[in-house]
């Protein structure tokens, strides 16, 4: 097998807490090719912060440290904060999870995507310009030349997504993470976008990383998926097996899942068991 | 391909008329709302003004007719400034005269209060003005330093020189500043706004003595004038320095987490831009807010610092008018202060729309 785009291996993040640093990621392994990896995992279970770490984007006082963390064969624990910063956008690019506010409010999308090509790819004014427009045409975005000139406030949160994938692909990134990219959104709008995410990824062949608490939704759109309880993987295994899960939290997360038109009085507790996190 | 049917593009997508007609309509709707509230304002000043003139225990006719005057001349007096009638008809009086502009002739002086005030005033806002410049230029990307390098070394300096600026008091900074840079080691001029060698060959144009110098054609002159300016300036700048950083600082670390601010940082611009162009472009509004309160505090006359470098502005003439009991040039000032601050919150009410497109 060739070199994967992402290798992490023994991944822990910590915040300092009353009682000594509390680790809400801990020693995590996995690999990413190019293909799309879902990671599943309740709220506080790490996902978010796993995609961060990658970016080197934990907010102080947090602290990361890995026994490996590699790009494309690349040892990103040895690169310093400045080198770390140049992969961003260029190389690994992230979608985040609401538009209304990962885009700037005072600025109009297309100044924020002009901007992107204009610091990765040098281009002038008049060229960003048109480029944004394309990038918004590829999203399917329609009337691109229109939206351009509007804010963030302006435009729907299906579009603002939609412009962030854009405005997140400009660099020309081989990997990208998708935090939740569609849990602010309506759930008829959701389809649309992940449909306009899976096709310029394959498109472009790059790996996708998606960040999701919906099993379905991974189950059906990923290849292979990574279960997180309490800062671990608990379970690594292909989407499409994601139904025949043998861990009890990942068959404890699919049992909470309601079915429509399933009578049902009450959804079970989730079990939860501290050993699973145990090393 | 699902997308042609899907439902995310709003009603936004509507034609660019109807837009356009509409924020118009929006836009018109807020300047009348704007002038309402501002003719208010100025009327509320204007009532404030005048009973505190009326309620003050001091006597109106003191300074007009001295304290041995006999009854008959009080009297004649009262009759002539209208203090025998009811405050109401009083009051109009007063309203009427001031929209004609007519505020009263100063006791002191003898001339027409605003006269004075045309005099007195330019000195103030030159020096204001370059305080207020000194505070922005230094004051704002010493916060944003300050925001960036929380908790360490810069931030704790930068917020000592922020914190000295508050509790030095300001006569002392000034004083010691004299002493220093003017007596000791003749850096800077001395007290007021020029040598009096050049004090009556520069016409007074705009009362802005950088400017009239410049006017006249007078670079000697031009330079001396600066060198008084500088150590007033500076004072006063410090003061609006300290309170711009601490505001700059507070505004950009309670910026600094948004996700906005990581999106920016993810797609890979440089952290000039992202500080500079994405956090600073959105702290802008409360950041007009605090120039513009700290310029309007410095427009009313910095009392202390003009008594300190003898600098004849608003602040020296009130003080003036106080102690001498000329009520009507107090009230005259107070008024033009009031002004000055309405118009300022206008200003920078106007300049809200211009930065941040969700308040057009």
């Amino acid at each position: 097998m060739t070199t994967p785009l992402l290798e992490v291996s023994g991944l822990r993040v910590a915040f300092p807490g009353q009682d000594g640093p509390r680790e809400v990621v801990r020693g995590i392994s996995f690999t990413v090719g190019r293909e799309k990896v879902g990671i599943v995992g309740e709220s506080g279970s790490g996902k978010s912060m796993t995609a961060r770490a990658i970016l080197d984007l934990i907010p102080p006082p947090g602290r990361v440290s890995a026994d490996r963390l590699a790009f494309a064969g690349e040892d990103l624990t040895r690169l310093r904060p400045k080198e770390r910063a140049r992969l961003r956008g260029r190389r690994i690019a992230m979608v985040l999870q609401d538009p209304r506010h990962a885009l700037n409010p005072v600025m109009t999308v297309g100044a924020q995507l002009a901007e992107t090509f204009q610091v990765h790819h040098r281009l002038g004014r008049g060229e960003a310009r048109r480029c944004s427009i394309e990038a918004l045409d590829a999203v399917h975005i329609r009337d691109p030349e229109r939206v351009v000139r509007l804010y963030p406030h302006e435009i729907s949160g299906g579009m603002g997504q939609r412009a962030m994938i854009a405005m997140m692909l400009a660099p020309g990134p081989e990997l990208l993470l998708a935090d939740e990219p569609t849990s602010a959104l309506d759930a008829t709008v959701e389809a649309g976008i992940l449909e306009t995410l899976d096709e310029l990824v394959t498109a472009r062949g790059m790996g996708l990383v998606l960040v999701s608490h919906d099993l379905d939704l991974v189950a059906a759109f990923c290849d292979r998926v990574l279960v997180f309880y309490a800062g671990r993987i608990v379970e690594e295994l292909p989407a499409r097996d994601l139904a025949q899960a043998r861990h009890p939290y990942t068959q404890g997360l699919l049992a909470c899942v309601p079915r429509l038109g399933e009578r049902r009085r009450e959804l079970p507790v989730l079990r939860r068991d501290p050993s699973w996190a145990a090393s | 391909m699902a997308v042609a049917s899907e439902q995310d593009n709003p009603a936004g997508l509507t034609r660019e008329e109807p837009r356009a007609h509409s924020a118009l309509r929006r836009l018109s709707g807020r300047a009348l709302s704007l002038i309402a509230s501002v003719v208010l304002t100025v009327f509320g000043l204007l009532v404030v003004t005048f009973f505190i003139g009326r309620v003050m225990p001091v006597d109106p006719l003191l300074a007009v007719v001295g304290d041995r005057a006999p009854e008959h001349v009080r009297a004649q007096a009262a009759t002539e400034l209208g203090l025998d009638l009811p405050l109401w008809r009083q009051f109009l009086r007063y309203l009427g005269e001031i929209l004609q502009g007519d505020f009263g002739n100063s006791v002191l002086s003898g001339q027409p209060v605003l006269t004075d005030i045309a005099r007195f005033f330019p000195a103030t806002l030159e020096l204001a003005t370059a305080a207020t410049l000194i505070g922005v230029c230094l004051g704002v990307p010493l916060g944003v330093l300050a925001a960036t390098r929380h908790g360490q070394w810069p931030d704790q300096v930068i917020r000592v020189v922020a914190l000295a600026g508050y509790s030095v008091p300001v006569f002392w900074l000034g004083l010691v500043g004299l002493l220093v840079f003017y007596a000791e080691l003749g850096w800077v001029a001395g007290p007021g706004r020029i040598d009096v060698v050049y004090e009556y060959t520069i016409e007074p144009v705009i009362g802005l003595m950088l400017v009239d110098t410049l006017l006249a054609g007078d670079g000697a002159a031009f330079l001396d004038a600066f060198w008084h300016l500088v150590l007033p300036a500076s004072v006063l700048g410090y003061l609006s320095l300290a309170y711009i950083t601490r505001m700059t600082r507070s505004l950009m670390l309670a910026e600094l987490g948004q996700e906005y601010v990581i999106a920016a940082r993810v797609k890979g611009l440089p952290e000039r831009l992202v500080i500079w162009r994405h956090v600073l472009g959105n702290i802008m509004v409360p950041l007009i807010t605090t120039i513009a309160l700290s310029y309007a505090y410095l427009l009313e006359g910095a009392v202390l610092t003009e008594t300190v470098f003898a600098w004849p502005g608003l602040g020296l003439y009130i003080t003036q008018s106080l102690f001498s009991a000329d009520l009507t040039a107090v009230l005259g000032a107070t008024i033009v202060i009031g002004l000055v601050f309405i118009g300022l919150n206008l200003l920078s009410d106007l300049l809200y729309t211009l930065v941040d497109p969700r308040a057009r």
